[in-house]
């Protein structure tokens, strides 16, 4: 399975953020996407997970399922965490196992992998920021996907779960997954594929 | 199909939840309501005469209301974005949310329409057919609210535009829906006519809605 760009083009608000963009990732492997700011890390990311219209070049995901985009096939985590805060954290992640899996999955070892099983009766509303973003993460456990498309996912973490993150993120390339995160320190892979945008 | 009466069911439970905008509608319908017999004075037989009117109109605002803020959430929270990257078609997702909309807002005003009536010195079987031509009209009202709602959010403009692209739409189906309620009440004219007329409204906004709502959605993408 590979994951190719060739030539991207991003443009966004009428302004080019990058072009001529070309990578590719085979599966097992991650690409760290690294940039200053504004130079369109998160735009890449969301080009690929089919939110930002690509605007050139071409996208493929080559040996995926057939007939389904790779948005599809893709596990997005933004800088917002798509958690209601009316809803328990066990609903939260319920929903989302539920509409993006399309079947009932177990959610108890999803919480339990991001340490949140003993809040999952707690609303939403009281959880802090990293703990937010736990339960995202949380979702790419609960619903199994190819490629992981992650957008500073360490950010609001705390060292024990940013060492979490990079367990999780190991036994999915261990799998056959791929990983693309935006970030600008490490995240905790060894030796991942590095793609520069823009000036050092 | 797990992943739409999933989405269902989670809008509702949202809406019912503290913070949502379940009763906010039924509570403005209300107010509308029992303000107008003060606005008008006692007058009993002018009451009866415009009352199926004022009942529509509070029903029409009042849906109105709660409509903004179908999309507007997903959005900020981010949502929006993962709803989009599900395997059911988004077409599906949006008709799914929109249900959500009618079962916990339209509903609970056409359930208590009949109380209403009472207010405005409206006969029994008068407000029998009110409700009926309610419960038929006010999909209309939600699915034709849904594409202006998908608009909203895909030009990033608020409330205003929304009231200002879907007031317009609205009018055939307040026309049709005072009509009918007002053949089944007064006559002479009869109520088969506008009634069918406001169900085909209904049936033709349930399907078209959707897909312009979905393509407002994928088109504001950026």
């Amino acid at each position: 399975m590979q994951l190719r760009g060739n030539n991207v083009v991003c443009t966004r608000g009428g302004r080019e953020v990058f072009a001529g963009l070309n990578f590719s990732l085979s599966a097992g492997e991650a690409l760290v996407v690294t940039g200053r700011n504004g130079a369109g890390k998160s735009s890449l990311l969301r080009v690929i997970a089919g939110l930002v219209h690509l605007a050139g070049g071409q996208l493929e995901l080559d040996g995926g399922e057939p007939d389904t985009s790779i948005a599809e096939q893709a596990h997005y985590v933004g800088h917002q965490d798509a958690v209601k805060p009316s809803l328990t954290v066990g609903e939260n992640l319920e929903f989302w196992a539920r509409y993006l899996g399309g079947i009932d999955l177990p959610i108890d070892l999803a919480l339990q992998a991001v340490d949140l099983a003993r809040l999952i009766n707690l609303p939403a509303a009281y959880l802090s920021a990293g703990q937010r973003r736990r339960l995202s993460i949380a979702r790419l456990v609960a619903v199994p996907r190819t490629l992981w498309l992650l957008d500073e996912p360490t950010s609001a973490l705390d060292v024990p779960s940013q060492n979490r993150l990079a367990e999780l993120m190991r036994s999915h390339l261990a799998g056959g997954g791929m990983i693309v995160a935006a970030a600008h320190g490490p995240i905790g892979l060894e030796r991942p594929r590095e793609l520069q945008i823009g000036p050092p | 199909m797990k992943a739409f009466t999933a989405l269902m069911f989670r809008d509702m439970r949202l809406s019912v939840r503290v913070g949502g905008g379940a009763l906010m509608g039924a509570l403005f319908f209300l107010i509308v309501v029992t303000m107008m017999p003060f606005a008008l004075g006692p007058d009993l037989n002018l009451l009866a005469r415009i009352g199926p009117a004022i009942l529509w109109l509070g029903a029409l605002l009042a849906s109105l209301l709660a409509l903004d803020r179908l999309f507007a959430t997903d959005h900020d929270d981010g949502s929006l974005d993962l709803l989009m990257m599900g395997r059911m078609p988004l077409e599906l997702a949006v008709a799914a949310k929109a249900i959500a909309h009618w079962l916990t807002t339209a509903l609970p005003l056409v359930v208590i329409s009949p109380v209403l009536g009472l207010m405005l010195n409206v006969e029994l079987q008068a407000m029998g057919a009110v409700a009926l031509t309610l419960l038929a009209g006010t999909p209309a009202l939600t699915f034709i609210g849904l594409v202006g709602a998908a608009l909203s959010v895909a030009l990033r403009r608020g409330g205003l535009l929304l009231a200002v692209l879907v007031l317009p739409l609205t009018v055939p189906v307040l026309i049709f829906g005072v009509a009918a309620a007002n053949a089944a009440i007064v006559g002479p004219a009869p109520f088969g006519p506008p009634f069918t007329i406001l169900c085909a409204l209904s049936l033709a906004s349930l399907v078209l809605g959707p897909f312009a709502a979905a393509a407002a959605l994928r088109h504001g993408l950026e």
